[in-house]
Formats: structure tokens, C-alpha cells, sequence
């Protein structure tokens, strides 16, 4: 295989990742890294590189779309950050010391993880209780538009969704994902975000996450312009199609197909990765 | 209670977004044009990726690149437009702390801030 070909094979399969992604909410990004290291043979490293920068151009390239919205709240983002981005740089460092083989096992584990959480329909947990004492004092309650209103939300449990979107950034800088399944437990599940604001929030901060560990990065020689230029390219175009033919799609059995291509992916990265052949 | 949800001037939002859109398209040319110039130049030979290397150091940190890309190297040029698309995200915490500060905002002006130290860190750390 030349390189033009390898070039052209690499950028169609992301194309078809990124669709599929955007149209499953699951992301481009979880499937890149299994695409590249599984059925073209290429270092688990390179992989996480070429996954991390398309993990940016979705996240910047939806955000004009999404800012439209106005359900995003940047308060919560912002604050969040502060524990990606730390996390992110954490997951960064210690890629570099810690055995590829188990890389792939908590890749497998991390997939397997998605693809449960993607077919959980959405629900939001909206609350009556008092003021959470963190929440008032970093303002981070809010609201946004409904067909009757505006709806106001209080955000919960704030230092256990701040532990968690650490946690969120950590294997986002190991894996080169965009961690939205974790994200979705801490913003949903812990603070009681509702799930509209949710998404479009994180949205704008997997891309900031990824920034921060994309760096060390390319400092340290993982994001090969010849892997990454294809990657990125692809998953991008595959997820403003998605994202276009989006509002008339049935996506539920797409969703569903789709968690089963990773689920298989992730039992394969955990067995290759015990075996060692990583 | 005032709502907190209303985050500066809806319009400057709606510009960060255009902005930011600007820059992933700016970068995903420029990275298409390198591509182009690269397969040119490389598209016959064997792709070798199943060790691990690590790229030479022209291609690890910004000044490098950023030579290489005036020398139009096709590898240089793709890390260029690789470099541009992640500093999209970084521009726009940048501009968010315009944004607060518009709202008079200190305390997320200074957690935004924090947010941009630690990714300017990370970019420019070796």
C-alpha cells in the first residue's frame, strides 16, 4: 500500500467515523484511535495524536451552531475547565510513562463505558431542593429557552462534578477522546444539569480539554502531520454532513448498530492489550 | 435572584462562534493544501507507522514549524495548520475573558484566566 492510498483509506474511514459520531452523539472521536491501531496497524501513540487534534476541529467547528442556541452556560464551563484542563494535562504526562498495552486496556474499558451510557435515553433531573451553597456562590445556576419560557435550573453536588470532570479531563489526555460519556455522568447525573445545556456546554469544553494536552502532544512528537492530516479532515467533513442531515435522521438503531461496532472494537483493544500485542 | 444564564452580549457569543468557525475552516484549508502539496511529494512511497518514532523536532514545537512551513516543507505546512486549529479553542477562552469583564465579572475573569495560563502553559511547556 503507498502512502497515497493509505492517505485516502485513512481519511474515509474518519469520514464515515465523524458521521456516524455527529449523528449518534457518541463522537468521531472514540472510534479513530481503535480505526487506526486495529485495521491500518498503526502505533497506539500516532493514533491518540491524529484522535486528539479531529477531537478539536468537531468541537470548534459545531461551536458556531451551538452558541446560536443559547443554551450553553458558560459560567459552568468556564468553571469546569479549570479540573479538564488540569485533568487533561495529568492524562498527558502520564501517557508518556505508562505501557501502550495499557493504554489499550483502559481504552477498551473507557469504549465499552460509551457505548452503554449512548443508549440511556436522556433524562433530566430536575430538583426542588435549596440553593447548593457552591453553585450560589460561583453563580453557576441558570436557564434557557423552551417553547414556554424560560426554564430555570440549579446545579448540584458541584465539588463531586468538579472531581469527576478531573477525571473526565485525565482520560482525555490519555486516550486523545473528548470524554463525553464521562462528562454526561458528572454535568447530568452529579449536577443535575439538564441534558440540553449539558451537551452544548461540554461541547465547547471538550475542545478546550483537548487543547491542553494537545500541546504536550506535539512537544513530544505523538501528532504526525501524515496521520493527522487525513484524520482531521475527515472526521470534520463527516461531522458538518452529520450534523446537517441531523434533524431528519432516525438515529435510534443507527445508536445501537453503532454501540455495537464499538463494543466489539473495545473487547478487542482489551484483548490485544492483554496479550500484548499492543 | 438575577439570572446568571444570560452570559455577556448574546451578539459578542454569536461572533466567538463565526470566529471560531472561521479559524477550523481556515486551518482545515490550510491543512488540505499541505496535504495536497505532501501526496504530491510522498503519495508513492511506503507509509511506516507501526513503530514509533516520534516526530524530528521540526515538527514538535511552533517556531520549528513555523520555519519549516516558510520553507513550504508539505510536512511542515500540515503541522502549521495542525498548530492553528488548536489554538481555536484557546483563542476563544481568550476572548471569554473579554467577555466577563464586559459583564464586570472578576471572579470569571479570573477563573477564565487560570483556565488560559494552564493552556498557554501546556503549548509552550517543552
Amino acid at each position: 500500500m503507498s502512502t497515497f492510498e493509505f492517505t485516502i483509506l485513512i481519511a474515509f474511514g474518519s469520514l464515515v467515523a465523524g458521521l456516524i459520531g455527529a449523528l449518534t452523539g457518541l463522537g468521531g472521536g472514540v472510534v479513530i484511535v481503535p480505526l487506526l491501531t486495529l485495521a491500518f496497524g498503526v502505533d497506539i501513540r500516532y493514533a491518540i495524536g491524529a484522535s486528539l487534534v479531529s477531537v478539536i476541529a468537531t468541537s470548534s467547528g459545531a461551536a458556531a451552531a451551538y452558541l446560536k442556541e443559547g443554551f450553553s452556560n458558560m459560567r459552568v464551563g468556564m468553571f469546569l475547565e479549570m479540573a479538564t484542563t488540569v485533568g487533561a494535562m495529568t492524562g498527558a504526562y502520564v501517557a508518556a510513562s505508562t505501557p501502550t498495552r495499557a493504554i489499550a486496556i483502559i481504552f477498551g474499558i473507557v469504549l465499552l463505558y460509551s457505548a452503554y451510557s449512548a443508549n440511556k435515553p436522556p433524562k433530566d433531573l430536575l430538583t426542588d431542593e435549596p440553593p447548593d451553597r457552591y453553585a450560589t456562590l460561583l453563580k453557576l445556576d441558570g436557564s434557557y429557552p423552551t417553547s414556554e419560557g424560560e426554564q430555570h435550573y440549579r446545579v448540584r453536588h458541584v465539588p463531586a462534578g468538579f472531581g469527576l470532570m478531573y477525571v473526565a479531563g485525565v482520560l482525555s489526555g490519555l486516550l486523545g477522546i473528548g470524554s463525553g460519556a464521562v462528562k454526561v455522568l458528572a454535568m447530568d447525573q452529579a449536577m443535575r444539569i439538564p441534558f440540553k445545556v449539558s451537551t452544548t456546554t461540554s461541547n465547547f469544553m471538550i475542545g478546550v480539554t483537548a487543547a491542553a494536552s494537545a500541546g504536550i502532544y506535539l512537544h513530544r512528537g505523538y501528532i504526525d502531520p501524515g496521520i493527522a492530516m487525513p484524520v482531521m479532515l475527515g472526521v470534520l467533513a463527516g461531522a458538518l454532513i452529520g450534523a446537517r442531515i441531523l434533524p431528519g435522521a432516525r438515529v435510534r438503531t443507527l445508536r445501537l448498530v453503532f454501540s455495537v461496532v464499538i463494543a466489539a472494537l473495545a473487547v478487542e483493544m482489551i484483548f490485544k492489550g492483554v496479550k500484548g500485542s499492543f | 435572584m438575577a439570572s446568571t444564564q444570560a452570559w455577556g452580549d448574546k451578539r459578542f457569543e454569536v461572533m466567538m462562534g463565526r470566529l471560531l468557525r472561521f479559524g477550523v475552516v481556515f486551518a482545515a484549508g490550510w491543512v488540505l493544501a499541505g496535504g495536497i502539496h505532501y501526496l504530491v511529494q510522498f503519495g508513492g512511497a511506503k507509509p511506516e507507522y507501526k513503530v514509533f518514532h516520534g516526530e524530528p523536532g521540526g515538527l514538535r514545537y511552533a517556531h520549528e514549524i513555523v520555519r519549516g512551513a516558510m520553507e513550504l516543507d508539505a510536512r511542515g505546512l500540515i503541522q502549521l495548520g495542525l498548530l492553528l486549529l488548536i489554538a481555536t479553542p484557546v483563542a476563544r477562552v481568550a476572548f471569554s475573558v473579554i467577555g466577563f469583564a464586559l459583564e464586570k465579572d472578576w471572579m470569571y475573569v479570573g477563573i477564565t484566566l487560570i483556565v488560559l495560563a494552564l493552556l498557554v502553559y501546556s503549548l509552550c511547556s517543552s
